[in-house]
């Protein structure tokens, strides 16, 4: 157990280091350097700005150097915090991304709770009553979930939700409550509005984990162990929950790491259509200003984020099944 | 066919049929009138190839069919020591009524060892579970229980073995564990459905004397499923030729091995080698053909195509008679001429 | 029997008759059990449809996909109607006429169907000529009016009509996910073969870089990758270029099932009888292995085709991936992007219709591919 632990540990340092790199490159990666959008923005505010100018602010960067050291440069930023500076901001990127990250955070997490409390019942039920209307009716809602684009669904529901609930729902606050400190009555109210991120991040992810847990179940319906256990006098409800429902948790965990690794690339766009204050429209704004610090930031954390996940989906596997502890 | 009862028998078959339903909604019969008897303390072996029914049979007696198998008709009478009666094909697969037999007053065995227990659980845990389903008991005490049972089956240091996980015992452990499991609650019929099949040669016939001395001790028992006929000698009182759904001779063990009746049964002993074959020049006769197919089941006697001794077109138009001497019991055209 | 003859339609219809699974040849076993998943042939026949709809593009639509209609800007749809406002029934379908009405709580000017106006339509009329196929000079429509006009999804704010553009679109969208697909699998194929060919730290490594690629969230990555494409491109190169950075979503899935099932075969007598009788290694491959699987990557293909659709469309939505004037879906749909425009033209969304359709019937076929691909399987 404790080498499994180990070499997954392992692993994920070598991920951390690719994806930091790709990160770089894309930061990289943008055409012109960040002197001369400096000087570009400069100038067209007016100011005279010379070659000699341009040079200095490079040099000041460190963006004369070799790549290699630009990017230990950046990387030994970054972890401290210091992911160099939004221009489109005109503040430090730790800055900009630490007011936003708690919202991308509360949501991701909130659509995980969210597809696992709905999808291992239903999945449960449909293995159970296999062929049923209920069944039926599930991988039909299922395949129509997998099919509908996130942000089509965000259209939709946000179209539906102003014309028919007039809620406000792009944003997570309603107006009166987006300055307002801390209450019962704020918290309601962005409950509320996390309904629809939720929602539109969770229903693919809702759909697809529906499928794999009707699809673990009835393998281990199957099982050898469950027709024993059930001779020695166990009810269905006993032999389903003790069996095979604890059994099929095991996949379910060990996907986890997947899972949020899917709501963190979802993200993004779901939060630039619902225009929600997290780092979704960050990004996409960055993106398309070619903002590349604050992208290439973005980026690095967003896969920090799965990295990490994939670590405890790790751990959960190992406290949930013998056979990788005993290893 | 019927055997006589010395006492009243802890089971009673009567007239057993199951049907496997096909998808497009016909019902083919797996067995046909399968009746037999097992007196309190017996070991009765049912013998027959693979696909004779014997496994089905098994299984139908706890309600464990899978969902497209049903039993057609019959009667499945439990009469335990406590005096509980009860009709197991009148209870259904589901409900507390079956539940309550389960595990309690008839226990079962597997052939495979390696996937009769959870991987995931402890073996303490899965056989305490069996006492605190049918008893009023603590977990405690259910672990008290499991512990005294692993040290009967002859597991070492049973205490330490309830925290240990399936993967990590042998083969044969599991199938004592499984031994322990099936009789916690004190069952008064054990099945056992082919157990030993899946071990080593030596580990085998260690199973099988732990059976037979903790069938002595408990004075439980046996419905000894297998296809073996050496394990058959060493293990039974009793034995019932199963071919093709049929049960087509049932006799003490000494008289199916001293003079069988049916053809079937003679030619099954014929097919197994003996000690000695080669020095008295005695070859190993198979047997021509093979079982056949459910769902193409020959008319009349099932065994015709493959009789050397049919008589045609008799053997192939209509069911055999069943003749009786004593305890022995045969379905055959030439039952009464063999048997008397 | 050969491939070829199995897959003779008339052989088939023949042999219908006589279900003999004992004696039929894998692929005919494969056809049997795909033609009994009803969802699988539903799909199959939309796929239809939908290559109908590139092929026939310009005579589907009733207008060119850029000409404006400046009398019916942001105009609802037009439904196609059998019974008119006095309940009389008519054999020719017809569209009620418009007229433009100025909604007195916004002051925007709206359209509003004219019942005392009604236009006909016909089948096959003339229209605005074009190259069927990009040859054959007609100007024959499948439908249109006489007079008035007719736009069964409406128009966009800047008149034009979207269920031309929307027929048109297809083939882009279609055309992306296709190049997209036989790109991710040939990569897919071609390192996956590598991995499981070789073995050893090759595939150790492929292995490790699939893993890699999986725990990342792709999908930023790639809309930077796509952000950082030069905006002055042309069409052409941002269609490569879309169309390449999409293949890269597809590839990891077809590499993995082409290795374990290289694995699972290399030791098989088959190959070991062909290596023995002097086969190179990628004669092995390529006449030996790849047909004994080929029916899972023909069901790993089409699990990738709508994946790759989704995020041509997403891309596209957000301004990141294809752009006017190549048109396809998401393209179509980028002008549904704000709550304002979705609230004054909720029709812009249709072509989002078309994706969801288009990504269940390749769901549907996808299913019964992976059921019949293995027809020795019960049920």
């Amino acid at each position: 157990m404790i080498s499994f632990l180990s070499r997954r540990l392992a692993y994920m340092a070598a991920t951390l280091l690719l994806v930091s790199f790709a990160s770089f490159v894309i930061i990289q990666a943008a055409p012109g350097d960040y002197a001369e959008i400096v000087a570009a923005k400069k100038a067209a505010t007016g100011a005279i700005i010379s070659a000699a100018d341009v040079q200095a602010v490079r040099v000041e960067l460190g963006l004369d150097k070799p790549w290699h050291e630009q990017y230990w440069r950046w990387l030994s930023g970054a972890v401290q915090g210091d992911f160099g500076f939004s221009w489109a901001w005109r503040r430090p990127v730790g800055e900009v991304i630490a007011e936003r990250m708690p919202l991308t955070l509360a949501i991701a997490f909130s659509t995980l709770l969210f597809m696992y409390a709905v999808s291992i019942p239903i999945g449960i039920y449909s293995a159970v009553h296999r062929y049923s209307f209920g069944d039926h009716a599930s991988s039909l809602i299922g395949y129509l979930g997998l099919a509908i684009p996130n942000f089509l669904l965000a259209l939709v529901l946000m179209y539906l939700g102003q014309k028919y609930f007039g809620q406000s729902v792009g944003g997570l606050f309603s107006p009166e409550f987006a300055n307002a400190p801390w209450s019962w009555a704020r918290v309601k109210d962005f409950l509320a509005h996390l309904v629809i991120p939720v929602l539109v991040l969770g229903t693919a992810g809702t759909a697809y984990l529906i499928r794999s847990m009707r699809a673990a179940v009835l393998d281990e319906l199957d099982k050898m162990y469950v027709l024993a256990a059930k001779a020695s006098g166990l009810s269905p409800m006993q032999l389903l929950i003790r069996y095979p429902v604890r059994m099929a948790l095991n996949p379910i965990a060990a996907t986890l790491g997947w899972r949020l690794t899917y709501v963190i690339s979802g993200a993004p766009i779901v939060g630039y259509v619902l225009a929600l204050p997290d780092t979704g429209p960050l990004f996409l704004n960055a993106l398309l200003n070619q903002d590349m610090y604050l992208a290439g930031a973005l980026i690095f954390l967003y896969c920090l984020l799965t990295i990490i996940g994939t670590f405890v989906s790790d751990l959960l596997l190992v406290l949930l099944d013998p056979r990788i502890r005993l290893e | 066919m019927m055997i006589a009862p010395i006492d009243t028998p802890v089971l009673s078959v009567r007239g057993l049929s199951i049907a496997l339903d096909t998808r497009d909604g016909h019902a083919v019969p797996i067995t046909q009138d399968v009746s037999f008897d097992i007196a309190r303390g017996e070991v009765l072996a049912l013998v027959g190839e693979s696909g004779s029914g014997k496994s089905v049979t098994a299984l139908a007696l706890m309600q464990l069919l899978g969902a497209n198998l049903k039993v057609a008709r019959g009667e499945i009478a439990l009469h335990t020591q406590d005096g509980f009666r009860a009709d197991v094909a009148k209870l259904g697969a589901r409900g507390k009524g079956i539940e309550a037999i389960r595990g309690a007053r008839m226990g079962m065995i597997f052939q495979e060892p390696m996937s009769s227990f959870s991987p995931i659980h402890t073996i303490g845990q899965q056989i305490a579970e069996v006492v605190t389903v049918h008893e009023d008991v603590g977990r405690k005490a259910a672990r008290a229980r499991a512990a005294e049972l692993l040290g009967k089956v002859g597991i070492p240091d049973p205490v330490g073995a309830l925290d240990r996980y399936p993967s990590e015992f042998s083969g044969g452990m599991r199938q004592r564990a499984m031994i322990a499991r099936a009789l916690i609650c004190g069952p008064s019929l054990l099945i056992a459905d082919e157990p030993t099949t899946a071990l080593d040669v030596t580990i085998q016939g260690q199973i099988l004397e732990l059976l037979r001395s903790l069938q002595r001790d408990l004075g439980m028992a046996i419905l000894f499923i297998t296809h073996d006929l050496g394990i058959v000698a060493q293990m039974a009182d009793r034995v019932a030729v199963m071919y093709s759904g049929r049960i087509i001779e049932s006799a003490p063990v000494r008289d199916i091995f001293r003079r069988p009746a049916h053809p079937y049964t003679r030619a099954l002993l014929d097919a197994v080698p003996r000690l000695g074959d080669i020095d008295r020049g005695r070859r190993i006769r198979p047997i021509a053909g093979s079982v056949p197919n459910i769902f193409d089941v020959p008319p009349g006697c099932r065994f015709h195509p493959r009789c050397p001794v049919a008589v045609l077109p008799r053997c192939a138009e209509l069911q055999p008679p069943r003749y009786a001497s004593g305890r022995h019991e045969v379905e055959c055209v030439h039952g009464e001429k063999v048997l008397a | 029997m050969s491939l070829l003859e199995s897959l003779a339609p008339s052989r088939f219809l023949f042999r219908r008759k006589r279900y003999r699974p004992d004696l039929a040849s894998q692929w005919q076993l494969m056809w049997w059990k795909f033609r009994r998943h009803k969802m699988a042939m539903v799909g199959m026949a939309l796929l239809g449809v939908f290559l109908a709809m590139t092929l026939f593009a310009e005579t589907i639509s009733p207008y060119p996909p850029g000409q404006r209609n400046p009398s019916y800007v942001a105009g609802p749809p037009m439904l196609p109607r059998m019974i008119d406002e006095t309940g009389a029934v008519h054999l020719r379908p017809f569209v009620y006429g418009s007229k433009a009405v100025r909604d007195m709580v916004t002051l925007r000017m709206t359209h509003q169907a004219d019942i005392s106006q009604k236009w006909p339509i016909r089948f096959f009329v003339r229209g605005t000529p074009y190259r069927l196929f990009g040859i054959i000079p007609t100007d024959i429509h499948l439908f249109g009016t006489d007079e008035g006009f007719v736009h069964l999804f409406g128009t966009d704010f800047t008149g034009l009509d979207l269920f031309s553009r929307t027929v048109h679109a297809t083939r882009a969208s279609l055309g992306v996910a296709l190049v997209g697909v036989t790109v991710s699998f040939i990569l897919g194929a071609a390192i996956g073969g590598i991995a499981g060919y070789f073995g050893g730290w090759i595939d150790n490594f492929i292995m490790r870089l699939i893993e890699f690629i999986r725990s990342i969230p792709t999908l930023p990555l790639w809309l930077a990758l796509a952000a950082l494409m030069p905006r002055d491109w042309g069409p052409l190169a941002t269609y490569l270029a879309i169309t390449t950075i999409l293949a890269l979503l597809g590839w990891t899935w077809l590499a993995r099932t082409v290795r374990s099932k290289l694995l699972a075969t290399r030791h098989e007598d088959f190959v070991l009888a062909a290596r023995l009788s002097g086969c190179s290694d990628a004669r092995i491959i390529r006449r030996h292995l790849l047909p004994s699987f080929l029916s899972y990557l023909i069901v790993d293909a089409s699990i990738a085709f709508p994946e790759i659709l989704l995020a041509e469309t997403s891309l596209s939505f957000l301004g990141l991936g294809l752009r006017e004037p190549v048109e396809s879906w998401g393209v179509l749909l980028f002008a549904a992007q704000s709550i304002r425009a979705i609230d004054q033209a909720p029709w812009l969304m249709i072509p989002g219709v078309f994706v969801i359709i288009a990504v269940l019937a390749f769901n549907f076929v996808g299913d019964g591919l992976r059921d019949a691909a293995d027809p020795y399987s019960k049920s």
